[in-house]
């Protein structure tokens, strides 16, 4: 048994911290970009492209994201390659988030009223137009505080990463415990760690939807 | 990729009987969650500020940290205060805490949603607060929020996967188990997807049934 500090154990956290804050960023922007994608297919006119993304969805909101981790983390071996614990969980909950996020935009556009899109179509402007000068704006409104509220979820969902070997914030917790048998301490800290990172978005998403709230009165 | 299904129709009853449990789990927590949340959405709007205080902590502690460390400090934290619990009761602890902690939350917005008009009808009728809240509100509250009720229902059956890492052998054991024997670690993952999916929808099936069925009476006023 080794001894540990305080001090050390917190700063180990730290460092492994890093990790959590890196792939949470991965997820979250690769995982909008997916997201943006799958959005105008579900909205799309185009049947085909609307039923692929509603089942895309459907699938990734459907199944358990640690399994989602698995099979990207063995689906990449299958492939040949030697994978790194961080490509997988990378891959892993970028679509994970795409799928949660193409929803709450979904939502979002479609809260916008019909009128908005009759009255751009009456002046002629093309669906592309439409859609980027008068929808998004609206619909950005709508969409922005479940969004940054989603992304609690995003970083939460990074300490699954633990369980196909990368070490973030709960691998690195697990490690500790091992060397020290102290579980409570270590386990409380770890979570102390996590409400860090989430309760200000969390605190954030809440202002945000109050704002807009706020906003819709006029 | 060699994709062979084969072996794993080998092994249908031991996914069957990780499925089981995986349901049985999820049962048992959403009871468990469900009368966490009324306690704890009736807590939020206690009169008593302290009461009001130590619900909301318990919200945001719970909505603010991972699933998986709220289970790994029950299970191998909690010894140290003298607390042992098996991996089964950890796992249904951890899990009812973490659905009574979102619930709490969609009911307490349920209970928002109730007009004064239906607190002053109990209060008129001579009913203390608690029994309107019990007996006048709760139900039309809960109602009003059912939908958003069921879809933390359908995480909380997904979440379940993260109590294989205790080792509970539910659905997701099952399949590292089977493929630690078989090493088709994809294929057996694809098997466990699937039987997953197919759980999220019969359970949303069947919670818009019991929904139907629960709320029928507000059908019949219509």
């Amino acid at each position: 048994m080794m001894e540990f500090t305080l001090w050390d154990i917190i700063r180990n956290l730290l460092l492994a911290g890093r990790w959590t804050v890196l792939l949470s960023l991965i997820a979250f922007v690769s995982g909008g970009l997916v997201a943006m994608v799958v959005t105008l297919a579900r909205i799309s006119h185009n049947r085909g492209a609307s039923t692929a993304a509603r089942a895309y969805i459907s699938i990734l909101q459907g199944t358990p994201l640690l399994v989602q981790l698995f099979l990207a983390f063995f689906g990449l071996a299958l492939l040949g390659f030697n994978v790194p614990p961080l490509a997988a969980a990378s891959l892993a909950l970028t679509l994970y988030t795409s799928a949660f996020l193409a929803e709450i935009w979904r939502g979002a556009i479609e809260a916008v009223p019909k009128g908005q899109w009759e009255g751009a179509q009456s002046l002629a402007l093309t669906r592309a137009q439409q859609m980027r000068f008068i929808i998004l704006p609206q619909a950005l409104r709508v969409g922005i505080a479940p969004t940054a509220g989603f992304s609690v979820q995003v970083v939460k969902g990074t300490a699954l990463a633990s369980i196909i070997g990368f070490v973030e914030l709960t691998k690195a917790g697990t490690v500790i415990v091992n060397a020290t048998f102290d579980a409570f301490r270590i386990y409380g800290l770890v979570a102390l760690f996590y409400f860090a990172l989430c309760y200000p978005l969390s605190l954030a998403a809440k202002a945000l939807e109050q704002k807009m709230a706020a906003g819709q009165g006029h | 990729m060699n994709l062979a299904l084969s072996d794993l129709t080998d092994n249908g009853g031991l996914f069957l009987r990780g499925a089981a449990l995986t349901i049985g789990l999820t049962m048992a927590a959403i009871v468990a969650g469900l009368v966490l949340g009324v306690l704890g959405a009736a807590g939020r709007r206690a009169q008593s500020r302290p009461v009001r205080w130590v619900a909301g902590a318990y919200v945001e502690l719970i909505r603010n940290t991972p699933f998986i460390i709220q289970l790994f400090f029950i299970f191998f934290g909690l010894p140290r205060l003298g607390l042992r619990l098996g991996s089964m009761e950890a796992a249904f602890i951890a899990m009812s805490i973490n659905l009574g902690g979102y619930a709490t939350e969609i009911i307490r917005a349920g209970l928002d949603s109730i007009g004064k008009g239906s607190w002053e009808a109990g209060f008129s009728l001579g009913l203390t607060r608690w029994q309107t809240f019990r007996l006048v509100v709760l139900v039309p509250a809960l109602q009003k929020v059912y939908p958003a009720l069921t879809s933390q229902f359908i995480i909380i059956l997904l979440g379940s996967s993260v109590v294989s890492q205790i080792a509970v052998e539910e659905l997701t054991y099952v399949g590292s188990y089977i493929q630690s024997r078989n090493f088709r670690a994809f294929e057996t993952t694809l098997v466990v997807a699937a039987l997953y999916l197919l759980l999220a929808v019969g359970f949303q099936q069947m919670f818009a049934a019991v929904g139907r069925r629960v709320f029928a009476y507000a059908e019949r006023q219509r």
